[in-house]
């Protein structure tokens, strides 16, 4: 039988701020365990919760850019349950009046248009880290309290592969606002999931199971695919999936049911007594919306329409915002467009892959390339030679000019020099001249190949394919 | 989850595992008596016809009341660990957490 | 200057004497340390004293004595076990919080040090500010000063205790449903409870956190005015608290009489339930208001006979998420031998609270539960809007009002131990200013045959302190000198 899934998913991103949400301690990533601590996000007697308002910005622009309702009167609601990584055992989030309704992310699944609405984004603060040693665990506060917006979906997407793409989609985009670091390595964004398969042709939906706090994408997709296949195998033997929260084991590669003494969940949410509501006003969403970047999508397509570059080509510049910023100011010193993108996205990209780095900290300029890409064009290096030209340049900077001056790298086109090597090569290489007159041609092709060896790769191919024709005619 | 019984009775051992409390079978039959009688009061108000009456949350009204992102050097670590009652490598320790 | 001469001594009076040189304030606070040595052991007011760290405040206050030194510069102060203050234990009367040391003063705390003030010691209160009586505490209950069988009220009966029998010049309580008014009247001293968000919550341990106020307790009313003036005004660590300018701590109020107010008289406060000789004194100070100028006309606050039970909901919801951070992890008091986290947290709890700590927790988790949200919680808080409006209402036709605190004088030691619904009907009369958000004083205004003072209550709009302090001040000063209590056995 075919079956159909349906997925939605509950994705936690900590936002890019000084400080927490609530208090003043700093949300640095790494510092030494319970070293970024206040009364307040120690949960303390008689300490309170003030908003940042800078997480209310992030939160609100995402809103915005995903295309929101940003509602006039937000709150905060006390979430109660018990647990060691929660310093008031109870968490502040929002319940009915979150910051953000509906909107959707549009993107490309399989090479098709997609779109997965959503249901909310709201905003609450994080827990602590928990870490398990054979008689105890460790509480460490330092995460607890840093911002983390929570974006809900509808249950919009049809296949892991799909969901995948929605989080790269929406990992571009969040990444583009610069709301988040998107660090998945600090365990900025993560994940829970709802998934639940029906036979094909069944209108209602299967029952669901929840799988919680997978921190990586592959997490995400493997996860799925697992507990979807579990899930068929379910209803295949005849028997009924269980509504429950699962976890998923990365090393065993298997979902399995939480069980836990908290026989009750009853999260008893309540208006935040300490903390006022939200009201904004239409010049401070205004003031927010006007601080939108443009976003991933319509910069793929100015790229292509403004700079003639491939829809393709496009689209990997355009997956990063510093990427594209970086292609956008060479190309405007550029006469040509597309080299320009080619060396971003072949030799840069590379190379800043190869070494761990991003574009922000790489040393070749934007005026240098694309000073690069015209020294090409005008003839004054080979397309061989600038690629030495670019690699001395990543290493260490520097004005490419200068380089090719220093390398000799220029290329060689005086016709008499050139003449000078091609007769050289032709006396050297007797045999190659006597086969290409029997009618070998790829004989030329070695002897073009010795000019541009004794030339050290400077000589101008043009001329040398020229010259060497008209010599081998007279012979 | 226990829904809302026709008598509305309080089952105080769900709820004060609900609030974590471990309550004796004495305190638990005391304050099941005392808890009938006070819940018997309290629900005196919904005597009152309240439909399309706002609730108020705060006595105050604010709104908006924003904090600016800059950080600030919160408890110095020991001191934070001193209040502790069990702590060790920096971390405060609790009996094992099993999933 | 004698040692009772020092115990005497109004705020302005304390300070003036230390900045002029009259005194030192080291001879000021040992002569308190002195009255708190003779006289608590008797009523048991304090809980923590440090008499070392209060003479080296003093210390510190002297050696920069002079006009800068602040407003309160060595003059002692008491305050609830339940403020945080910087190196304190702030144990609000608990067993679940033994060992804990306060890492920061509370913001109330901060402004009055900033005026000099030297924290002198903490004072007793039903645990967590739970309960009328001073009797659900870990330290054993706090007796009445002007009958040692009797009760100080609560929460705030150690303060009140404190300053009634003059070991404190002032104190610092905290109000959630009457807890400075109410202990104030029993033990007759004045207490003022400010509008909600007039002085900063930050530092105090929430009981119920859209209630509660800190609130001074004092021997006159210009006192109160002047903690007031003090310490109010906004915070940036409080979202709660009101940015409007701190009500003066003027000197004209008595003098000024009450030539033109409009005070009100709410019916529903004098009805059924309140002891005749409580509503005689209250009665009789209503008189001498009139009599210095003021019209008394009588107001309705209709929804008064459902207050009680919305306090009851909506504090003991909020007490149920505010005290589930007392799980023995952090800090405070864990229970041993504990096999999972959830073990910890369930006996840790059972060991920590009292019972009616208990009471309330289980009361507040049910109201918020699954199926009774609105039936309870959302039902209060509507009930809470009609308060509100009652009041608003009855603003529009008076100035302020004048009513009893508590329908009796203070109650015998043990009488609401098992009835605890006894107990909170027995604060009918000053929840309803919490519900409200509205500003309430208490000003001692005559003894019962038994000799027990009675308070008057005078409530004020939301920040019309001014106002209600002014009738504090005008009655008291007509009233003149309160006797002082004398103690003695049941």
């Amino acid at each position: 039988m075919k079956y159909l899934t349906t997925i939605g998913l509950e994705v936690h991103v900590q936002l890019r701020t000084r400080s927490k949400m609530f208090c003043a301690c700093g949300t640095g990533f790494g510092a030494p365990p319970n070293t970024q601590v206040c009364p307040v996000c120690l949960g303390y007697p008689g300490a309170m919760p003030v908003m940042n308002e800078e997480a209310i910005r992030l939160t609100v622009m995402t809103g915005l850019a995903l295309g929101c309702a940003i509602p006039a009167f937000s709150k905060f609601d006390r979430k109660s349950y018990f647990y060691p990584d929660m310093p008031k055992n109870y968490q502040i989030s929002q319940y009915d009046c979150p910051l953000c309704d509906g909107g959707a992310v549009e993107f490309e699944s399989g090479g098709q248009g997609r779109r997965v609405r959503m249901v909310r984004i709201h905003l609450e603060e994080d827990v602590a880290k928990n870490m398990h040693f054979p008689s105890f665990s460790g509480v460490d506060f330092n995460r607890a309290g840093v911002p983390l917006m929570e974006i809900v979906t509808q249950p919009d997407m049809g296949s892991p592969e799909e969901a995948m793409d929605f989080l790269l989609a929406l990992k571009q985009t969040l990444s583009y606002l610069g709301v988040s670091d998107c660090n998945l390595e600090e365990g900025n964004v993560r994940c829970d999931v709802n998934c639940s398969v029906r036979p094909d042709g069944q209108e209602e939906l299967g029952t669901k199971t929840e799988i919680k706090n997978l921190n990586t994408f592959k997490g995400v997709f493997h996860a799925l695919r697992h507990e979807l296949d579990r899930q068929v195998d379910v209803l295949e033997s005849g028997g009924r999936v269980t509504q429950e929260t699962r976890r998923w084991d990365a090393d065993q590669g298997v979902t399995y049911s939480m069980r836990s003494k908290e026989d009750a969940h009853d999260y008893r949410y309540f208006p935040e007594p300490d903390l006022m509501p939200v009201e904004l006003d239409a010049a401070t969403v205004g003031e927010w919306r006007a601080a939108i970047p443009e976003l991933p999508g319509a910069r793929r397509a100015r790229l292509t329409a403004e700079y003639g570059i491939p829809g393709y080509a496009a689209g990997v510049i355009a997956a990063d915002r510093a990427v594209a910023d970086y292609f956008e100011a060479a190309a405007r010193a550029s006469k040509n467009a597309k080299a320009v993108s080619n060396w971003v996205m072949t030799e840069m990209l590379r190379l800043l892959g190869e070494r761990g780095m991003t574009i922000g900290n790489a040393r070749v300029t934007p005026g240098a390339l694309a000073r690069l890409v015209s020294l090409v064009d005008s003839g004054v290096v080979s397309s061989t030679a600038a690629k030495d030209v670019f690699a001395a340049m990543f290493e260490s900077g520097g004005d490419p000019d200068a380089l090719v001056r220093e390398k000799g790298l220029a290329q060689v086109s005086d016709a008499s020099e050139i003449e000078a090597i091609v007769d050289r090569a032709m006396e050297e290489n007797p045999k190659s001249v006597a086969d290409f007159m029997q009618g070998k041609s790829a004989a030329a092709k070695f002897l073009v190949g010795q000019v541009m060896r004794l030339s050290r790769g400077k000589a101008n191919p043009k001329l040398v394919n020229e010259i060497l024709e008209r010599k081998l005619g007279a012979e | 989850m226990t829904e809302a019984n026709e008598s509305g009775a309080m089952d105080v051992a769900y709820v004060a595992r609900l609030a974590r409390l471990a309550l004796t079978p004495e305190e638990a039959e005391t304050f099941q008596r005392q808890l009938d009688h006070i819940v018997g009061y309290v629900r005196k108000i919904g005597e009152l016809d309240v439909s399309g009456v706002e609730p108020t949350a705060h006595a105050a009204v604010l709104s908006n009341v924003f904090r600016p992102d800059e950080a600030r050097h919160g408890i110095e670590h020991d001191v934070a660990l001193g209040n502790a009652p069990r702590s060790a490598d920096g971390q405060f320790l609790v009996p094992r957490i099993v999933e | 200057m004698n040692r009772e001469a020092f115990q005497c001594l109004d705020l302005r009076s304390a300070a003036a004497g230390v900045v002029s040189g009259d005194f030192t304030s080291r001879e000021l606070v040992e002569a308190m340390l002195a009255g708190i040595i003779e006289r608590d052991p008797a009523i048991r007011a304090f809980v923590h004293v440090d008499a070392d760290d209060a003479l080296r405040q003093a210390d510190a206050a002297d050696a920069r004595r002079g006009p800068g030194g602040g407003r309160l510069n060595g003059v002692p102060v008491a305050v609830k076990d339940v403020l945080n203050v910087a190196g304190q234990p702030c144990g609000c009367a608990s067993r679940i919080l033994e060992g804990y040391r306060a890492p920061y003063d509370a913001t109330a705390v901060a402004r009055l040090r900033r005026e000099g003030a030297v924290v002198v010691g903490r004072t007793n209160m039903d645990e967590f500010a739970m309960g009328s009586t001073t009797e659900n505490s870990v330290h054993g209950p706090t007796l009445n000063p002007w009958n040692h069988g009797r009760v100080p009220g609560g929460s705030s009966g150690g303060s009140a205790a404190a300053v009634a029998s003059r070991e404190a010049l002032a104190a610092l309580g905290s109000d959630t449903g009457g807890s400075v008014r109410q202990p104030a009247s029993f033990c007759g001293c004045v207490g003022l409870k400010p509008s909600y968000g007039r002085i900063s919550r930050y530092g105090l341990t929430a009981y119920a956190s859209s209630l509660d106020q800190i609130g001074p307790l004092t021997t006159n009313v210009r006192d109160a005015a002047l903690l007031l003036n003090i310490m109010s005004g906004r915070d940036p660590l409080d979202s709660t608290s009101v940015p409007d300018p701190a009500p003066c701590a003027d000197d004209g109020w008595a003098a000024a009489g009450l030539k033109g107010m409009k005070l009100g008289l709410p019916r529903e406060y004098f009805g059924a339930g309140l002891d005749p000789e409580v509503a005689w004194a209250v009665r009789a100070a209503a008189d001498a208001c009139a009599a210095l100028g003021a019209e008394l006309v009588e107001v309705a606050l209709p929804h008064t006979e459902y207050a009680i039970a919305a306090y009851y909901i909506i504090a003991t919801a909020e007490a149920s998420a505010n005290l589930a951070r007392f799980d023995g992890v952090r800090y405070g008091r864990r229970a041993d031998g504990a096999s999972d986290p959830y073990d910890l947290y369930t006996r840790t709890r059972a060991e920590g609270f009292g019972a009616e700590v208990k009471r309330r927790i289980i009361l507040g988790t049910y109201v918020l539960s699954s199926g009774y949200y609105e039936a309870y919680y959302r039902s209060a808080q509507k009930v809470r809007t009609l308060i509100r409006r009652d009041f608003e209402r009855a603003f529009g036709q008076c100035d302020a009002m004048l009513a009893p605190v508590a329908p009796t004088a203070a109650y015998r030691l043990g009488e609401t131990t098992d009835d605890p619904l006894k107990m909170y009907l027995g604060d009918i009369l000053t929840v309803t200013a919490n519900l409200a958000g509205i500003c309430g004083l208490s000003v001692p205004c005559g003894l019962t045959d038994d000799g027990l003072p009675v308070g008057l209550q005078v409530l004020g709009p939301f920040l019309g302190e001014e106002r209600v302090l002014r009738v504090g001040a005008a009655y008291e000063t007509a009233r003149g000198p309160f006797p002082e209590p004398h103690g003695g056995a049941a």
